[in-house]
This record gives structure tokens, C-alpha cells and sequence, in this order.
């Protein structure tokens, strides 16, 4: 039409003119074409190198932290067959409870029996099921009990106590070498250093080098770390169980807590709630405290929980109840959106059908939106799982040297105990551990994410 | 009369035999019970007659002075209309003039929206739906809704019909549902072309059984009354005529009210037409009146297309 319109306007039509108007055109938008160009490739460029850099770092991150804390998995230890002599272990039959005696006297009886085998000298168990494997050893009792980490011999007496028909029997038994001899054989530790800054005396050293070398002391898979709490006095059989399941119980209470809470809050705002000024109010101060530290719910868990409901110290049910508040908003942001990307006109089509609006959002709304809000729970709980700073304020970084069996135990937590672990005077043996910790971590987190995809491929809805 | 050639044509097009073996399904017999003629005018001809059943049957639904606001702008000023039983009645207008707001006016659909307010009364059989002591549930079980967007649920075919019928607790068993939902297909022309499939997802249909899905599932739980918004807009013409025909077949025994843009799909298919104009009633007539003789200048102006 316009076209039509302007050559009959009166003006003469040149065909000449309107073709050299055309190459102009052509060329002005030809020349702005290279910088366009230009300023593309400039951004991909940017772009790809900001993913390799990135990329770059977590090779770099794991890499490290794989180099380090994978031999940690492998600890020295000396395998030996463990005759438990009855004529050291010269200790009564274990009490039991006879016809008429009270509880008070049992009680007494058992432990002057648990004393006796206290008193036995489980070292020298050890030390002679050593010699007996190899004769030439016999000379070196002294280095040799310097070997293995303290707590075996309590092992040995822990294995009596719950079985004395072992007394008089042979077991072969894998001894955990000492945490110093471990790390001197691991080459952790320069050798060449002079003797009053080495960990252990030079007789320990060079029988230590002399056993390797005979094959009695081996590198084998360390089960220690999975089961054992962690430990001060032994370091070599300190482990990850303790924490482990701190961090457990803390992550069944932040899900028992801020999953139902937080859904059904947000199904509450989302599609219940008039919107009006109050509802703004809630809406911005739940935006606000997803972005407050998260030492902050510390702080506050210690005054609410522990200073005035007088809850226990360091117990993971303090933790999952602070960690549960700092999961909160992130459950209920992510259930918004999951429920805002749900098409209106699926509630149309409910509300339509003469639906009520429950019906509509717990057969039509929810089951569409339940990706999303598992996959933003489960990175919520992952995050809770990491986080360290609010446990400190609720003395959860204490030395725990036990598995919690409830959540109203002492405990610690993963992360707390690689912070715990990082910071160990053992400089260079406790270096492995935490990244061993750190692998542990990582691989849960890991687990956690990779459920979270599985779970949101599983329930999506094509439409 | 550019409209009315337009008409002819888009009316024609169905009996166009060779460009579609899908169209013989339309100019199946039944579909020409009520429009046996070819051209716009012999249509009206028959119209007359199911037109005057429609003025001595009873008022299904009766509005006085329905007022609805949008927080402060007023979207309908001020509405009476009749509507009868089993009677097809068209709104047309310009975009914005609030005949789709009335639509949702009457199965109080407007609730959901929190700024939406309304006021005046709507009466269905005597009743007024917006008596604060009605359930708007059983008044949604009564006046089912059709959506401009098929919008079926991402369930299957069975399922997306059955869903009704279970809600409201129609089905006394389970052969009962099946019954209901086979009916129900039957009815939206659906059926042969789902029988066998009726696990799929009713997502996976193409746009024009979708739609005519969401009618089966409308009338699944046997409404009264059905409200079409723009039902075809998202269509082809096929599909189209599909849904044109079936909204024929359904007025034997459902009132319906149907929101269009479509002035040749309301000169198809509708008994009445109402033209709203910026929020007012205009004028309310048979089709056959409103598209020949209109009462007022702006129908006039409207159907004619100088503005829409």
C-alpha cells in the first residue's frame, strides 16, 4: 500500500536514485555488522573462559582434596594372630546375678571384676603375638609396644569382657599402627629431619622401616573412619561415626520440621492467602530471612533453645531445631515458585468442574508442583547439611567421643568435624582425615543432589 | 455485506469435500438438522422456528442490573438479560467489553479474582447465585465451563473425565464411571476417536480434541447450563467446525452461552446474540435479527466491520 501511495504522490519515481538509496541502506547496516560481530565474540569468549576458569578451580578443588584424602582411607597396621594368654589374663569368671543378692551388690561385684581385667596388661598381648610371628623382635619389646595406637590394647580388653570364652584362644587381629608411625611411613613427614623434631624416637623409626619392609606392617583399608568417633588419645582410630551421626539425626529433624512446615506455609500464601498489606509483610520478611547469615539462627538458637527452653548442649536436637529455621524460608521460596509455574488455567479447569479450592490444589496444583518443591527441600536439606557456623554458637564443635544414639546426645557434625580436624595439633596426620571428612561430605551432598534430579525426573508431568 | 459473504464462504467451506477425507464427518446429516441451507439466509429460515420454542420456554438464567469492578474500573455497567432454557445465546463485541467477565459472572468464576467485585443479581431457576449462603460448588456442578485454551489435565483421557463425576460423587460404582465417561465421550463426538487409548494422557491429543475433551469433561457431570469462552479461538477451522457442531448437538439438551469473536461461528451456531459494547448490554435479538436488521447503530457498526 504505502509503497503504491508514494510513487503517485506527484514525485517522479528513478529507479537510479531509489537503487543507490538501497546500496547505501546496504552498506551503512553492512559496516555496523563487524562490530556487531565483533562484540559477539568478545562475549563468547568471555563466557567460555569464565566456564573453563570455573572449571578449572573444581578440578583443581577435588583434585586436591582427592590427592589428599583418598590415602587417608588406607592406614598401616600390623596383622597378627592375638593368643590371649590365661596366664596373663588371670581374671575370674564375669559376675552374674545370684539367687537373693541386690542390685547394689551385683553392681559392686561387676565392677571389681570389670577393675580386674582393667589391670591386665593387654600390651603385652599384643606385644607377644608380635615376637611369636617373627622371634628376631624379641629384643625390642619397648619399641615394639611403641608401634600400635593406644586404644588396641582396650580393644583386646573390650573383646574379652563381651566374650571371656576367647580367653585361651588364638584370633588373628589387625593392630592399627600408631597415628606417628603411620604418618612416618606414609612420607608425610621429612625424614631427613633431626632426631628432636621427629615424632618418634629413631629405634620406633627403624623398626618401623624394618617391619614395612618384612611385610608385617601393611597399608589396608581403614573401616575405622566409618565406625569409630572421633579420638584424642588415639588418634589413628579416630573416625567420622560420631559426627556421622550427628549430622543424621540433625538432617531427620530439619526434614521432619521444615518440609511440612515450610510446604504447607507456602501452599498456605500461595494459593490460600488474600493478598493484602499483611501478607506483603509476611512475604518480604521471609525474603529477608533467607538472606540472613546463617550464624545469625546460632545466635538465636542458642537464646530460644538453650537459654530459655533450657534444651541440652550440643545436642543434634538443638541443631536440626536452628537448622530447621534456617531451612525454612528456602523450602518456602522454592514452593511458591513451584506452585506459581503451575499453568492457572489447570486451577480454572478444577474450579470450573465445580471443584473446591483444597480440591484444586491437592489433586491438581500439588501433585504438578511436587518436582520442584522436592528439588528445592532437597537442596535446602543439603545445605543445612553443610552448614557449620550456627552449630558452633550451640556447642555442637565440642570434642565428642562418642556415637549418639538419640538426638538428645552430645554430638558433633560432619562439617563441625572437619573444622575440628583442620585445626588437630597432629598437623600432618590429621591433613589426610580432613580430607577424607571432606569426601564424605562432598560424596552425601552429592547423593543428596543427584536423589534430587532422579526424584524430579521421576514425578514430572509431560504435558 | 461484506460480512455476509464471508459468511457464505466460511459456511461453505465445510461441504468443500475434496480438501479434507476428516471434513465428511461434518457434513454428516445431523450437523444440516438446523442448517439445511448453504447460504446465510436460508439459515435464519430455519432459526425462526427453534426461535420461537426458546421464547415460550422457561428463564434459565436472569440478571439484573450486574454490575462488575476491577478494583476501581467498573468492567460490565449495569446488565438484564434472559437467557432460556435450552436455548444457544452468543455475546459478541469488541475486545475488552466485558462479555467474557459476564461469562464468568454467571458460574461466579470472577471469585478467584481477588480485585473482582460484583454486584447486582443473577438468578439461576430462581435461585441467586450470589446469595452469600449458595455452595459455589454445587452452582459449578450446575453451570459447567468451557475455557478459550484446552486445557485438559495432564491425566489420562479416562481420568481427565472421570474427575467430575468422582468429585460430586456421581458414579454409584465403577461401571457406572465407565458408563458415564463412555456417555460422555459419545456425546462430545470424542468417543471413536479415543476408545481405544483412554489410559493415554489427555494432553497428548491435537488442540481440537482437547477442547472437545474439556466438553466431555464439562458435561461429564451433566451441568444445566454450559458457558463457552471462546471455545474455538485457539483452533483450525476443521476443529472449528467440529466444536460448531457438537455445541448444535448439545442444545437439545443444555443451555448454552457462548462468548465469540467469531460473528459467522455466532451466526452459526447461536439461537440469540447479545452485543456488549465498553461494558454495556447494546442489544440482545435473535441472530437473525441482529445480523440483518440490527436494533442500534453500534451492532450495526460492529457487524459490518467498521470497527472490532
Amino acid at each position: 500500500m504505502s509503497t503504491s501511495n508514494s510513487s503517485s504522490m506527484g514525485q517522479t519515481f528513478d529507479p537510479q536514485a531509489a537503487a543507490e538509496l538501497r546500496e547505501k541502506r546496504k552498506q551503512k547496516i553492512a559496516s555496523s555488522l563487524a562490530k556487531r560481530h565483533r562484540k559477539e565474540k568478545t562475549f563468547r569468549i568471555l563466557g567460555f573462559s569464565a566456564v573453563v576458569t570455573g572449571l578449572f578451580f573444581v578440578v583443581l578443588l577435588f583434585g586436591s582434596i582427592l590427592a589428599k584424602g583418598l590415602p587417608a582411607f588406607w592406614q598401616s597396621s600390623i596383622s597378627v594372630p592375638v593368643y590371649f594368654d590365661p596366664a596373663l589374663i588371670q581374671v575370674g569368671a564375669k559376675p552374674v546375678q545370684k539367687e537373693g543378692e541386690s542390685p547394689a551388690q551385683f553392681q559392686e561385684r561387676t565392677i571389681a571384676w570389670q577393675t580386674e581385667m582393667g589391670m591386665v596388661d593387654w600390651d603385652a598381648l599384643i606385644v607377644n603375638s608380635m615376637i611369636a610371628k617373627d622371634s628376631s623382635l624379641a629384643s625390642k619389646r619397648d619399641e615394639l609396644s611403641g608401634l600400635y595406637t593406644s586404644s588396641e590394647a582396650y580393644r583386646l580388653r573390650d573383646m574379652v569382657m563381651a566374650d571371656p570364652s576367647l580367653i585361651g584362644q588364638k584370633e588373628q587381629i589387625k593392630i592399627l599402627a600408631d597415628a606417628n608411625v603411620d604418618v612416618w611411613l606414609a612420607g608425610n613427614i621429612d625424614r631427613s629431619l633431626p632426631d628432636d623434631q621427629q615424632q618418634i624416637s629413631p629405634e620406633v623409626r627403624q623398626l618401623a622401616d624394618q617391619l614395612k619392609a618384612n611385610g608385617m606392617i601393611e597399608n589396608t583399608f581403614n573401616t575405622n573412619i566409618f565406625t569409630n568417633p572421633d579420638s584424642r588419645s588415639s588418634p589413628a582410630t579416630s573416625g567420622l561415626a560420631g559426627a556421622f551421626m550427628g549430622s543424621l539425626f540433625m538432617m531427620m529433624i530439619v526434614i521432619f520440621i521444615s518440609i511440612p512446615i515450610g510446604v504447607a506455609s507456602a501452599i498456605y500464601l500461595e494459593e490460600f492467602a488474600p493478598k493484602n498489606f499483611m501478607t506483603d509483610i509476611v512475604e518480604v520478611n521471609i525474603n529477608n530471612l533467607a538472606a540472613v547469615p546463617s550464624i545469625v539462627f546460632g545466635l538465636l538458637g542458642a537464646a530460644i533453645f538453650i537459654g530459655w527452653m533450657h534444651l541440652p548442649l550440643s545436642a543434634p536436637l538443638v541443631g536440626g531445631l536452628v537448622l530447621s529455621l534456617m531451612t525454612l524460608p528456602t523450602v518456602i521460596i522454592t514452593t511458591r515458585a513451584s506452585l506459581k509455574a503451575v499453568p492457572p488455567s489447570i486451577r480454572q479447569a478444577a474450579l470450573g468442574l465445580g471443584a473446591s479450592r483444597v480440591q484444586t490444589v491437592f489433586h491438581h496444583v500439588l501433585p504438578l508442583a511436587i518436582p520442584g518443591i522436592l528439588t528445592g527441600s532437597i537442596i535446602g536439606v543439603a545445605q543445612a547439611l553443610g552448614e557449620t557456623a550456627p552449630l558452633l554458637l550451640i556447642g555442637m564443635s565440642a570434642f565428642v567421643a562418642s556415637v549418639p544414639t538419640t538426638p538428645l546426645d552430645q554430638s558433633t557434625a560432619l562439617p563441625v568435624q572437619i573444622f575440628l580436624w583442620q585445626g588437630n595439633e597432629l598437623r600432618n596426620f590429621f591433613e589426610g582425615r580432613t580430607a577424607a571428612a571432606i569426601i564424605v561430605l562432598l560424596a552425601l551432598m552429592v547423593g543428596l543432589n543427584s536423589l534430587a534430579i532422579w526424584l524430579r525426573k521421576k514425578f514430572e508431568v509431560r504435558w | 455485506m461484506n460480512t455476509v459473504t464471508a459468511m457464505t464462504q466460511a459456511n461453505s467451506l465445510p461441504q468443500d469435500e475434496s480438501v479434507n477425507p476428516e471434513q465428511k464427518q461434518f457434513t454428516a446429516p445431523e450437523v444440516d438438522k438446523k442448517h439445511p441451507g448453504t447460504s446465510f439466509v436460508s439459515q435464519f429460515d430455519t432459526q425462526t422456528s427453534t426461535k420461537k420454542e426458546n421464547e415460550t420456554s422457561n428463564v434459565k438464567i436472569s440478571t439484573s442490573d450486574v454490575h462488575v469492578y476491577y478494583g476501581e474500573a467498573e468492567a460490565i455497567k449495569g446488565i438484564d438479560i434472559n437467557i432460556y432454557e435450552n436455548e444457544v445465546i452468543a455475546f459478541i463485541g469488541p475486545s475488552g467489553c466485558g462479555k467474557s467477565t459476564f461469562l464468568r459472572t454467571l458460574n461466579r468464576m470472577n471469585d478467584t479474582i481477588d480485585t473482582c467485585r460484583v454486584t447486582g443479581k443473577v438468578m439461576l431457576d430462581n435461585q441467586d447465585i450470589y446469595d452469600p449462603n449458595l455452595d459455589v460448588v454445587l452452582l459449578r456442578a450446575q453451570v459447567g465451563m468451557v475455557f478459550q485454551k484446552p486445557n485438559p489435565f495432564p491425566k489420562s483421557i479416562f481420568d481427565n473425565v472421570a474427575y467430575g463425576p468422582k468429585l460430586h460423587g456421581l458414579a454409584r460404582d465403577k461401571y457406572d464411571l465407565e458408563e458415564i465417561v463412555e456417555n460422555s465421550l459419545h456425546k462430545a463426538g470424542l468417543w471413536n476417536e479415543v476408545k481405544d487409548r483412554l489410559n493415554q494422557p489427555g494432553t497428548g491429543l491435537s488442540g481440537g480434541q482437547q477442547q472437545r475433551l474439556c466438553i466431555a469433561r464439562t458435561i461429564a457431570v451433566s451441568p444445566e447450563v454450559i458457558l463457552m469462552d471462546e471455545p474455538c479461538s485457539a483452533l483450525d477451522p476443521i476443529a472449528t467446525a467440529k466444536i460448531e457442531e457438537l455445541i448444535s448437538e448439545l442444545s437439545t439438551q443444555y443451555t448454552i452461552a457462548i462468548v465469540t469473536h467469531s460473528m459467522q461461528q455466532a451466526a452459526r451456531v447461536s439461537d440469540r446474540t447479545a452485543y456488549f459494547h465498553l461494558g454495556d448490554l447494546i442489544e440482545v435479538n435473535s441472530t437473525e435479527k441482529v445480523f440483518t436488521q440490527p436494533d442500534h447503530q453500534l451492532t450495526e457498526a460492529y457487524i459490518t466491520g467498521r470497527f472490532g
